[in-house]
Order: structure tokens, then C-alpha cells, then sequence
């Protein structure tokens, strides 16, 4: 709970430090609110479970540990964003302000014990990723990628809204314990078909934000216009944070697990599908990023559907890894394609990496390790990950599925090595890029601890 | 221990030559490469061939899972230890003659993926032998995509995707394995010999061994990344694949795909004997036309890993005796012959046959060695390719006769294509491209002397190698039989 009042009070301090003059007091002050945030996050760490807000946020290891990758990736985003000082146009204090209040919302989301916290969470959320969206106001794509992300996601809240209104009025309560109870109750004489229609449209809700086929088309255009920091925030901290209420929430309705875990099954292969053969016809990295994105999430849908003993976990670990490799991706597209402009346009395309290794073998370093564990390749971290879900799926014995999900692995290997084939093998007119040190401590560290993940992940077991 | 210190000792030397810059860099590798194979030859020598596994160690990795980094050194293991670290120093001294663009990063890759080898061969934890099955792929990857020849890039992302794909559908295979094991689950590899699995599922995990150790050796119809990558990849990368790397395909069989799935073999193993004997013949013949005598050795490789395979899917004492000697023999052979096709091809700029002739003639030494590998290679007796050859076609023999008569052609055929390469190029009128060919250099000397060296020993003695693999391998098919 500390986090939630800690981030809305620095949120509106940062919104203050912005009338100051020097800008330059932004950044700083920002990462040592979310150092504070993190902090704090852990004061609570095996003390709970706490209910908070009239039995409406709950507190326990889980949602902490949640909280805890959400916030570290929310530093190290942070941390590469520079300060923005190199546009004109731009508000960093706003940026910054709204970026601390998202995490509130990420926060409740992830904690949630009460369909109404949930919605709350959800809003909060999306109504500052639809204005960051947008960030950018001189640039076309940028303002059309706001329009779409905020008019589908607006449909998206309603339908959510719409099934939370039928479970409500299914169980008589919107606390995730009573439906909990109701959904045990239910026998086959008395089923109620308004409570699964109301989970039913809940669940399109909270798939359409994890980016799930076939709730995903809104997902390319949007991750490609937004600014790429703050796709960079789309792409981890809203799917974690949208896994994790998804993980709570199906866990509350287990006992109907025979009725849901084909939806997700479906759901799960369909987004596979879309997410990696879509992802190969691509042709700008931050495009083929989006599909890839798109494509984990499919991943983490496979441990959902089987919903066993290591899923909390599993996904738990894959959030990270995939976190931690994804923000060290976009970090270097950041750097690379600021140096390789197309009529003032950063070049996102894979072109523009030709020659990286060549010039700046750290960065191409950085960037190959991020892909390996994207794809899964033993030594990092995205292979446990992937490891964690496919054992998941094989303690409820849903084989066929992992089958899939291994075929869609190799089409996976072809569009992230293509980045790599182009750095390294490549030769193309790369000019020396200039890192800042601590955007270079950053990527290092993200590097770092995907390797560490992935020779001994049982480091982390320790720590869960 | 010494399985720890055999596979740790190829990465700290490989981040030495890596750190330690361009010019010592070959010094290094060479050094690191020569201190394996002697840690190597220590172990042989307390080698106990009857005592099963040893010398091993073994670390919680992911204790709460049962999954542990375990490795240890049993019959089979010792074997291919012993052929990974002779070969690699030899592979490293091949390359010395060519100056290849950053040679640090280039003799670092080959140290690691000598350690990966190693992992293989030595793993007692099936996770850990994946682990290591699939980091392999990785050094020489960037070994044949950095410094290959012109079609590099898309020949090395088919290879790789190619194998990637095999196996991941093992890792499938692994996955449930695991959650068959009783209790809280194990992933040793001697716990999956033990598991009671219905006929149904050894059938499917039957594929999923069979495709991804049929990619990686390759079988036939699995070989199609195989010539190509053979062709375009630098030397020293087309001897890792070919000389060590294949046999990776072929010890997973024996270690896993036999003892695990008895019952999936005898649903599908006529089956993969018969892609396995297609291989060889539809290999030798290839190999008869081509002109190009890197593509050529790569087919006869090709040609002979089927019959290892053939050998190995009889499950019988001489088939599996047989498949491994060979893995020795061919190992040896084919790194011989490779080295010699990058000597001509040095020399005289071209791999081609017709354009090729009379190298002899100023060549004694050139000549001794490559007709003695040759041989070797087309099975002479009192060379190496014999014993193994000769085991092998017996228990195929034994098998089935007629499978036996159709995979003996590959004596017959294997002379033609080997006799054709070196007449093309020895014999014959000299070509103006052999003008001023010179001899042997010492240092090319010092990489065939011990390969020749090795040919005869396993031709003419060579219960020295079938006496570590024997008991290991009676151990095996009894579980292979129960």
C-alpha cells in the first residue's frame, strides 16, 4: 500500500518541480521517487496478507513481488528516457507526473480484491498511457496511435464494465472472495448463465489491454506511433500488470475451470498465431516488436490455461525476463535509430542496424542477448521463462498446446535474429554512437541480469 | 570433479584468448585446446570402464524442481570426451595458416563450443543436457556466419533455425518426461530409463527424440541444411560440425532415445532404420557427382552418420560397439580430409575438381597423407573406418539381411566417390592451377601426423577405444532389453 500513497504524492510534487525553471532537476528527482517507491514496496514483504480500503486492495508476497517488477522496470525506463530535453515541444514534468500515477494505477491493478479497485486500477492506467500516447503532438502517427489506442480501449472499459456489472448482479458483490464462493457453489443444476457471460465480457476486457488476439489490432499501430520510451512502458508494465489481475482473477474462479480454460486456450493459440507469424512479415524493428509483444502474451495466456501449481511463478519469472530483455531492446532502438534519421523520422527499420557490432560492440552485445532471451535460447532468462510455462502446462497435461507454442518458438528465432544478422553481419555506414553513462549502466544491468537469470534461476526461487 | 574441470577449463581459456587480444590469441586457443586434451588423457588413464558413471559432481540448480547441474563421465561419455578434446587442439593448429579478421573473437568461439561438447557428452541431468545441446549451436553459428564464405548468411540462419526447430520439440519431450518422474519430480536422466510409459507415448516421444537427433546428424530427409552449411562455413567450423558436432546427434540416440523409449523404437524403429540406410545410399550417390570436393566430403559424411544411425537402431552390442568406434574413426577422418581440401583450396584457389590435376607430382608428402585418410575413410582393413564399418554392416546384417546387403553398397560406393576425389585431383596431368604447389608445411604436418597416427592405432588395435565403451554399452541394452 505504501507505494500507491507514495506515487500520488510525488506524482503532484513532480507536476510542481515542473514550474521550477531548470528542468534538469526532473529526472534525478523522478528516479529517487521510484527508488523511494520501490523501497517502500518491500516494507511489507512477508508480513502479510493485508487488506487495505475496506477489503478492497490486498497486500501479500504476490502482489509485492508483482509490484517490485513493475517498479524496477519503471526505473530503468525511466532512467533511458533522458529527461527528454532534446525536443522542444516536450513536458517532462507532465511526462514524468503521468508515468508515476500509471504506476498507481498498475499497482491497484495488481492487488485488486475488488472488481470496483480493478476498474479504478484499469482507468488510471490507460487514461495516462492514452495522453502519453500521444506525447508526441507535432507527429502524425503519433496523434492518430492516441485516437486508436483511447476509442478501443475505450470500448474495451465497456465491456469490462458491462461484466462486472453481471457478475454483480449474478453474486450480489463485486469482492473477488464472494464470487469466489459463488463460483464454488455452482453445481450443474444451478448454473448461472449471467455469471458466465459477466466473466466472459470481464475477460475480453482485461485481454483486449494484455493485447490478446483477437483483441490485438489496435496494438501495431499503437506501439509503433507512441513515442518509443513510452512504448517501452506499453509493452512491459501494462502486461504485467494486466497478467497479474489476470492471474488473480481466474485463480478466484477456479472452481469453474472447466468452463474458461478453453476460452483461454483458444485465445492463447490464436494470439501465438497472430503474434509470430504476423511479427515475420515485418519490416521496422519497432513494428516486429509490437507483434513480438503480442506473442508473449500468448506465452503467458498457455500458463493461465493450464493454471497449476508452478503458474504463479512461471508467470511471475516470465514477466521479468521478458521486462528486462524488452526494455534493453528498445533502449538500443532508442540510441540507433536517433542517429539514423529518414527525413527527420528516427529509421526503425532493421536497415538502419547494419554495422552495429562493428562500431559499438557493446551495444550490439546488448541487443543480441535481449533477442536470444526473447527467443529463448538457453544461458538467459527468456528460456527459463519459457521453460516455467511449458512445465506449467505439463503439470495439467495440456501437451498439444506446448506443441504449438514450440512451433511458434522457431518462427520466433527467425524475426529476432534478423536484428542480430543485421548488427553482426551486416556491413553498413554505422557511425560511433555516444551512450550516456548511466543510460549504458542500464542497458549493462538489464544484460547482466538475463544472463544471471539464465545460467541460475534458482537465484530467483530463493527470493519468491 | 574432473568432468567440471573438463568442461570449465575450454571457457576460462576461451575468455583468456578473448581478453588477451589479436596477436597472442592463436598461441592461446592452441595452449587452452592442448591443456584440455591433457586434463583429458589424465582422466582416461583413471578411467575405470566398468564402473559406470564417475568422476562426476553435481549442484542444485533448481533445487525446489529436482533439477540439477550434474555431469559425470561414464563408457560413452569417455569416448567422445577423448575424440572432443584430440580434435580440438588439431582444429585450432588448422586454422593457423589462414589469417582470419578478428582472430581473438574467432579462437575464443571454438573454445566455447568445445565446453558446450563436453556439456553434452557428460550430462546426467536431462535439462542440463539440453542446455548444453542447444548452446553448442550458438559459437559455431557465429563461427560460420562471421567468417564464411559468400552465401554465409542465409545458409547459416537455415541451419540454425533448422536445428533450433529439432530441438525444441526434444525439449517438449523433456518437459514431460519430467512430470512423469514419481514425487517431486527429477530430471537425471538415469530416473527417465525408469519410468513405465504407456506404448502410445513412447511413440510420440519417439518423433520427438528421433527429429531433433535426425536434424542435427542429419538423416535423411532432415539433411538439407546439411551440404550447404558444410560448403560455406570456414574451415574450422565445417570440422566442428562434421568431425564432433554430428555426433551429438548420434549420442543423444544412444543415450536417450534408446534406453527411454524401448517400445517406441520397436513401433518406428524399421522405419528410421530404413531412412537411415536411404541415407547412405542417396548420400554416396550425390557424392559420386558432385565436383566440388568440399560438397563431396560433406555428402560422404552425410552417407556415413546413416549408417551409424543404422547401426545404432538395431540396438544390438555390435551396433551400438560399431556406431561409436565409427564416431572415433569419422570424426578423425573427416577433420583429416577437410584440412587437406583448405590446403589445395589455399594453394590453388579452387575446390573444383576438373579444374584440379597432378598435384602429386611435387606433393610426396601431401599425397601420403591424404591417400592414408582416404582409406581410412572407404574402410580399408588395418585402418580406422574398418572396425567400425564392419561392426556396424554386421548388425545390420543381423537386423534384416537384405537391409544388411543394401547398406554394404556403401563400400562399393564409398571407393568411387573417394577414389574419384583423389584421382581428380592427385593424378593426372597437372592444371594450371597447381602451378608451384608447394609441400606440406610444418605446421599442417603437425595437424595430419597424429590424425594418420590415429587411423592405424584404431585399425590395428582398437580394443584400446571398444574396451572403455563396452561394459557402458552392456549396461545399456540391458535396459534397453528389460
Amino acid at each position: 500500500m505504501y507505494p500507491i500513497v507514495l506515487l500520488s504524492v510525488f506524482g503532484v510534487l513532480t507536476l510542481f518541480l515542473g514550474f521550477s525553471k531548470s528542468k534538469n532537476i526532473l529526472l534525478p528527482s523522478t528516479l529517487l521517487f521510484l527508488a523511494l517507491a520501490l523501497g517502500s514496496n518491500f516494507i511489507e514483504w512477508g508480513k502479510g496478507p493485508f487488506l487495505y480500503f475496506y477489503d478492497m486492495l490486498r497486500v501479500d508476497n504476490l502482489t509485492l513481488a508483482f509490484n517490485g517488477i513493475v517498479l524496477i522496470s519503471a526505473f530503468m525506463i525511466a532512467a533511458i528516457s533522458g529527461g527528454f530535453q532534446d525536443n522542444a515541444d516536450s513536458e517532462p514534468a507532465e511526462y514524468y507526473g503521468l508515468m508515476l500515477f500509471s504506476l498507481v494505477g498498475a499497482i491497484m491493478m495488481i492487488g485488486f480484491d475488488h472488481l470496483i479497485m480493478l476498474f479504478i486500477g484499469v482507468e488510471i492506467l490507460s487514461v495516462a498511457m492514452y495522453v502519453l500516447t500521444g506525447s508526441n503532438k507535432r507527429n502524425l502517427r503519433s496523434n492518430e496511435a492516441a485516437l486508436k489506442y483511447f476509442l478501443m480501449g475505450a470500448f474495451a472499459t465497456g465491456f469490462m464494465l458491462f461484466g462486472m456489472t453481471l457478475l454483480y448482479g449474478a453474486t450480489g458483490s463485486f469482492k473477488l472472495v464472494a464470487i469466489q464462493g459463488f463460483a464454488s457453489n455452482m453445481n450443474a443444476a444451478s448454473q448461472s448463465y449471467i455469471f458466465y457471460a459477466g466473466l466472459l465480457l470481464l475477460l475480453i476486457g482485461m485481454l483486449f489491454k494484455v493485447s490478446a488476439a483477437p483483441f490485438h489490432f489496435w496494438t501495431p499501430d499503437v506501439y509503433e506511433g507512441a513515442p518509443t520510451i513510452f512504448t517501452t512502458f506499453m509493452s512491459t508494465i501494462v502486461k504485467t500488470a494486466g497478467f497479474a489481475a489476470l492471474f488473480r482473477l481466474l485463480n478466484h474462479t477456479f472452481a469453474i475451470y472447466n468452463f474458461w480454460w478453453i476460452v483461454i486456450a483458444v485465445i492463447a493459440v490464436l494470439t501465438l498465431l497472430v503474434g509470430n507469424i504476423g511479427a515475420t512479415s515485418q519490416n521496422s524493428f519497432k513494428r516486429m516488436l509490437a507483434y513480438s509483444g503480442i506473442s508473449h502474451a500468448g506465452y503467458l495466456l498457455i500458463a493461465l490455461t493450464a493454471l497449476s501449481k508452478p503458474t504463479q511463478n512461471a508467470i511471475i519469472f516470465y514477466s521479468l525476463a521478458y521486462s528486462l530483455s524488452t526494455i534493453a531492446a528498445f533502449g538500443v532502438l532508442m540510441l540507433v535509430s536517433k542517429e539514423k534519421t529518414i527525413e527527420g523520422q528516427p529509421n526503425e527499420r532493421y536497415e538502419a542496424f547494419n554495422g552495429l557490432a562493428k562500431q559499438n560492440p557493446l551495444l550490439a552485445f546488448v541487443l543480441a542477448v535481449s533477442m536470444l532471451s526473447l527467443a529463448g535460447i538457453p544461458l538467459t532468462a527468456g528460456f527459463w521463462g519459457k521453460f516455467f510455462i511449458f512445465t506449467s502446462a505439463a503439470e495439467r497435461g495440456i501437451i498439444w498446446i506446448t506443441v504449438i507454442a514450440v512451433l511458434m518458438s522457431t518462427v520466433g528465432i527467425y524475426y529476432y535474429f534478423r536484428v542480430i544478422i543485421s548488427s553482426y553481419f551486416k556491413e553498413g555506414d554505422m557511425v560511433r554512437i555516444r551512450v550516456a553513462p548511466f543510460y549504458q549502466i542500464i542497458l549493462v544491468l538489464a544484460t547482466f541480469l538475463t544472463i544471471l537469470f539464465g545460467l541460475a534461476p534458482g537465484i530467483f526461487e530463493k527470493l519468491i | 570433479m574432473l568432468t567440471l574441470l573438463l568442461i570449465l577449463l575450454p571457457i576460462a581459456a576461451g575468455v583468456i584468448t578473448l581478453l588477451a587480444g589479436e596477436r597472442m590469441a592463436k598461441q592461446l586457443a592452441l595452449v587452452g585446446g592442448l591443456a584440455g586434451l591433457g586434463v583429458a588423457i589424465f582422466t582416461w588413464l583413471q578411467f575405470d570402464p566398468s564402473a559406470g558413471s564417475q568422476f562426476g559432481f553435481k549442484y542444485a540448480w533448481l533445487a525446489s524442481g529436482g533439477i540439477s547441474f550434474a555431469a559425470g563421465i561414464d563408457g560413452i561419455s569417455m569416448l567422445l570426451v577423448l575424440l572432443t578434446t584430440f580434435l580440438t587442439p588439431l582444429i585450432i593448429l588448422s586454422a593457423f595458416k589462414n589469417e582470419y579478421k578478428n582472430p581473438a573473437a574467432f579462437y575464443s568461439l571454438i573454445l566455447f563450443m568445445e565446453a558446450a561438447l563436453i556439456g553434452v557428452f557428460t550430462a546426467t541431468d536431462a535439462f542440463l543436457f539440453y542446455l548444453f545441446f542447444e548452446a553448442a549451436l550458438i559459437p559455431v553459428y557465429f563461427l560460420a556466419a562471421i567468417w564464411g564464405g559468400e552465401n554465409r548468411i542465409k545458409v547459416t540462419f537455415k541451419f540454425f533455425i533448422y536445428t533450433i526447430f529439432g530441438s525444441l520439440f526434444m525439449f517438449v519431450a523433456l518437459v514431460y518426461l519430467y512430470y512423469q518422474t514419481p514425487g517431486t519430480h527429477t530430471s537425471e536422466i538415469a530416473a527417465f530409463y525408469q519410468l513405465q510409459l504407456s506404448p502410445a507415448a513412447q511413440g510420440y516421444l519417439f518423433w520427438a527424440f528421433f527429429i531433433a537427433f535426425a536434424i542435427k546428424m542429419p538423416l535423411f530427409p532432415f539433411h538439407t541444411w546439411q551440404p550447404d552449411t558444410y560448403t560455406e562455413s570456414p574451415t574450422a567450423a565445417t570440422m566442428l560440425l562434421s568431425g564432433i558436432m554430428l555426433k551429438m546427434g548420434v549420442y543423444g540416440l544412444i543415450r536417450l532415445l534408446l534406453p527411454i523409449v524401448p517400445l517406441g523404437m520397436e513401433q518406428w524403429g524399421f522405419l528410421a532404420m530404413i531412412l537411415s540406410v536411404i541415407g547412405i545410399i542417396y548420400g554416396s550417390i550425390i557424392a559420386i557427382q558432385q565436383s566440388d570436393m568440399k560438397t563431396l566430403i560433406a555428402y560422404s559424411s552425410f552417407a556415413h552418420v546413416g549408417l551409424m544411425a543404422a547401426g545404432v537402431f538395431s540396438s544390438s552390442l555390435n551396433g551400438l560397439q560399431g556406431a561409436l568406434i565409427q564416431m572415433l574413426a569419422h570424426g578423425i577422418n573427416v577433420i583429416g580430409l577437410f584440412f587437406i581440401v583448405d590446403i589445395i583450396y589455399s594453394r590453388t584457389k579452387t575446390r573444383y575438381l576438373d579444374q584440379l590435376g597432378g598435384i602429386t607430382q611435387s606433393t610426396p608428402h601431401l599425397s601420403v597423407y591424404f591417400m592414408v585418410l582416404l582409406l581410412g575413410s572407404v574402410a580399408l582393413p588395418l585402418t580406422n573406418g574398418f572396425v567400425g564399418e564392419f561392426l556396424l554392416l554386421s548388425s545390420v546384417f543381423q537386423y534384416k539381411g537384405w537391409l544388411g546387403a543394401v547398406a554394404g553398397l556403401t563400400i562399393i560406393l564409398g571407393s568411387v566417390y573417394m577414389l574419384r576425389l583423389f584421382q581428380k585431383s592427385m593424378f593426372g596431368p597437372k592444371s594450371k592451377w597447381v602451378e608451384g604447389f608447394q609441400d606440406l608445411t610444418a605446421s599442417e604436418r603437425a595437424v595430419l601426423l597424429p590424425l594418420v597416427v590415429m587411423v592405424f592405432w584404431i585399425g590395428i588395435y582398437p580394443s584400446t577405444f571398444l574396451k572403455i565403451t563396452e561394459p557402458a554399452v552392456n549396461q545399456l541394452l540391458q535396459l534397453v532389453n528389460n
